[in-house]
């Protein structure tokens, strides 16, 4: 079975909430929506407080080439558009609505019928999907748009689809995969059009049989779009791991997956290109998996954009007695939040609800040299040089290591024997490199 | 619900720790020591015992009062050390002598580095050095052996096989004269040899090199790049000269080879990280080995190989890298 070769580990799957079939979680009395929720400028807010709106109205407009468009959640009155915290920890410009009702705009096609008949042309597939706000629902959030618009003289081979969901606890992709797999394959088709491309593989990890089994067999109506089954393996959700395990391509240091004939995308977003283009639905709603040891009902919920987390924390029976630490995302690169106001935005795929003894980091000891961290790194860099010269404040030693291919996937913080936290410093002296980088080229 | 933890990702840790690597270790040496202790008897034990629990001591000792840190005794590291001292010396070695064995290796070896992850050196093999240099006699002089079903191991000592050939070779005679005194390749490699406790039994060691290389510990580049270089390199002088050269098959059962190769140049803290790097230093040691035992005036030259490669280790961790992702 295929996988990517160069390092990587396995943690614990802990996919709790494989078997919950996805339910419609009730709409809030308020939701928060940041106007940043995606990789690249802000949007910028284009209604007052106190204006009406309805379900899917555009409330912020894209800022820029690398933005994206923010379409409302609910229906309501704008109550305020202030600084709220968002899953980063910062305060982010947020449009607060006051739900009323669940009035929809009367564009989008709410009906549950399947279309699978592609009526727009490449040019305004691309158009669609960035008027209607789609980004990359993977984690990344990178406005799909531009990952369409393909430069003169490259050319796609192939189409990569990422289901492989290599992050322990999350299961939002893997539900989706199993109820929503025709709209999804549609999704596909829509994108290979928009690529010009005629190739299309979706990697689903073999801990999730039943969706490889499920999209095998819904796959052959479908021409060009083929599933792999790879072998588990974290971090191969890493757009460069799984290219290098579905096609044997390596992605060179610093370029893009053009670079080898690939662009990749989520399940989620070939679902969300599938309504965008089909259903001229906005993204203002995803699937959102909620789980953890203690939780009561591991459970995956639609849900709207804005929501606080809390909301789905109930629908999950209640937040767990030994609660010590809530994630959004999953536990290898997901971010610890402040609190259960923090909304959910496009970029997130799950709640994960860790218990106090858990979250706990372990004790620090001294190096051992055991080189399990240069094993563990997909990259092939050496985390422990790379963390020590962090620390040690030696930049430019960090910058020849190449820290800049580092792709902050915990593998080398994972397995460290001796609990140092080698990421941390490595994000530290990435930053740093980052700046003297940009600093350098600016003179 | 308490106060919420706040920290970057990763959320999670594997079941790593050192613990847990250094008691592997720990137990990947018993099928040596109980083929030890099956030719050596209680000698083998009482050395054993006394170069771990001095070991432990000296540990002990010198984080409380030296490095003044946490305790690490009972991290299997310094278990480790003894065990693996143990391994390097005769059975009938006096107790004071194994006990400043242990001085040096953990005292000069270790602590004087800063303990645990700091030594330049493998510890176990500076204590044996030092003891080689400092009591060649006693260091030398290795009790003959008889399994325990024949009752105690006598009194009688002599050579190594290495050392058999080493002073026949030097007195003029020929390989095939001097391999008539020595065990069959066959008793070398199932065990039965003279020697340190450790060098007993390629086939003991091997089975704890497999536990090692199954739990991850230890990669198979160090052992097998010596393990080659050193039957090629010798085994050219042999095809050039048989009847100056040894088999190479004989270099690779005797003298602590398979102990050195598996068990000690393998310690992760003093060999280098990335495999590239593990393949030369692999390399370097085979070399250095054969070259000693040929034309060096010890007859093992394993430890010697061990620590001066030790020596380059930061240089080959700076000069090769691993493999690189997208980088070709």
């Amino acid at each position: 079975m295929k996988t990517f070769k160069l390092g990587g580990v396995h943690p614990p799957e802990n996919k709790l909430s494989t078997e919950a079939v996805i339910e419609t979680l009730m709409i809030p009395k308020q939701v928060v929506v940041p106007v940043g929720q995606h990789l690249g400028a802000p949007a910028t807010p284009v209604v007052k407080r106190g204006e009406e709106v309805k379900v899917g109205q555009l409330i912020a407009k894209s800022s820029g080439f690398i933005s994206a468009n923010i379409h409302s959640p609910v229906s309501g009155k704008v109550f305020k558009i202030d600084n709220v915290y968002d899953a980063s920890g910062f305060r982010r410009p947020s449009v607060i609505i006051n739900v009323e009702g669940d009035e929809w705009l009367d564009t989008i096609d709410r009906s549950d019928d399947i279309d699978s008949n592609i009526k727009l042309s490449p040019k305004e597939i691309t158009d669609k999907l960035n008027e209607m706000g789609i980004v990359g629902l993977g984690g990344a959030t990178f406005p799909s748009f531009v990952k369409l618009m393909i430069p003169d003289g490259k050319k796609v081979d192939y189409l990569i689809i990422n289901g492989v969901e290599c992050e322990p606890y999350l299961t939002s992709d893997h539900r989706l995969m199993m109820e929503k797999g025709e709209e999804m394959l549609i999704g596909v088709t829509i994108l290979m059009k928009a690529l010009n491309t005629k190739k299309a593989m979706i990697g689903i990890e073999n801990n999730k049989a039943d969706a490889i089994e499920h999209l095998q067999k819904l796959v052959v109506k479908y021409n060009g779009i083929s599933i792999h089954p790879l072998k588990v393996k974290y971090p191969q959700g890493g757009e460069k791991q799984l290219i290098k395990a579905l096609t044997g391509r390596e992605v060179p240091s610093g370029k893009l997956p053009l670079e080898v004939g690939c662009v990749v995308n989520n399940v989620g977003t070939a679902f969300a290109v599938y309504e965008a283009v089909q259903k001229n639905k906005p993204l203002f709603e995803r699937v959102v998996t909620i789980t953890g040891k203690s939780v009561k009902k591991p459970s995956n919920f639609l849900v709207r954009v804005g929501t606080p987390i809390k909301y789905l924390i109930e629908a999950a029976q209640g937040l767990p007695e030994d609660t010590g630490k809530i994630i959004s995302g999953g536990p290898m690169m997901g971010k610890a939040v402040l609190n259960t106001d923090i909304p959910v935005v496009k970029g997130t795929s799950g709640i994960l609800l860790m218990a106090d003894a858990d979250a706990k980091r372990g004790e620090v000891n001294t190096c051992i040299r055991c080189a399990k961290c240069v094993e563990a790194c997909p990259m092939g860099l050496e985390p422990f040089l790379l963390s020590k010269s962090s620390k040690l404040a030696k930049f430019d030693v960090v910058e020849k290591e190449l820290v800049m291919d580092c792709i902050e996937c915990g593998s080398c913080s994972y397995t460290c024997p001796s609990n140092i936290p080698l990421l941390d410093y490595i994000r530290l002296g990435k930053n740093k490199v980052g700046q003297i980088i940009r600093n350098r080229n600016q003179k | 619900m308490s106060l919420l933890s706040i920290s970057a990702s990763p959320h999670v840790h594997g079941d790593n720790s050192v613990k847990k690597i250094m008691w592997g270790v720990v137990i990947a040496m018993v099928p040596a020591l109980l083929v030890s202790i099956y030719y050596f008897g209680l000698d083998a034990i009482r050395v054993t015992l006394i170069a771990v629990s001095a070991s432990l001591f000296f540990e002990w000792f010198f984080q409380k009062y030296l490095i003044k840190g946490p305790d690490t005794y009972m991290d299997g590291s310094a278990v480790i050390t003894g065990l693996l001292l143990a391994f390097n010396v005769p059975s009938n070695l006096p107790w004071w002598i194994i006990v400043i064995g242990a001085l040096v290796a953990i005292g000069i070896g270790k602590m004087s580095f800063g303990g645990i992850g700091k030594n330049v050196f493998n510890p176990a093999l500076v204590g044996r050095v030092f003891l080689l240099i400092s009591f060649p006699v006693q260091m030398t002089s290795w009790p003959k052996i008889s399994p325990i079903t024949n009752g105690i191991a006598d009194a009688i000592t002599g050579p190594t096989p290495l050392g058999i050939v080493k002073e026949g070779l030097d007195a003029g005679l020929t390989v095939d004269q001097v391999m008539a005194q020595v065990p069959s390749f066959m008793q070398q490699f199932i065990g039965g040899i003279g020697g340190s406790l450790g060098e007993v039994s390629a086939l003991a060691i091997l089975l704890g090199g497999f536990c090692l290389l199954r739990r991850k510990i230890i990669t198979w580049e160090i052992p097998v790049s010596i393990l080659l270089t050193v039957l090629v390199f010798s085994g050219i002088f042999w095809l050039i000269d048989p009847t100056h050269y040894v088999n190479p098959i004989f270099h690779l059962l005797t003298g602590g080879m398979m102990l050195g190769a598996i068990f000690m140049a393998t310690d992760m803290v003093s060999s280098p990280m990335s495999r590239n790097g593990q393949l030369a230093y692999g390399v370097g040691i085979g070399l250095i080995t054969v070259i000693i035992r040929t034309w060096g005036a010890y007859p093992e030259g394993m430890s010697f190989a061990i620590l001066l490669m030790n020596a380059v280790t930061p240089l080959l961790n700076n000069v090769f890298k691993p493999k690189r992702f997208g980088r070709n």
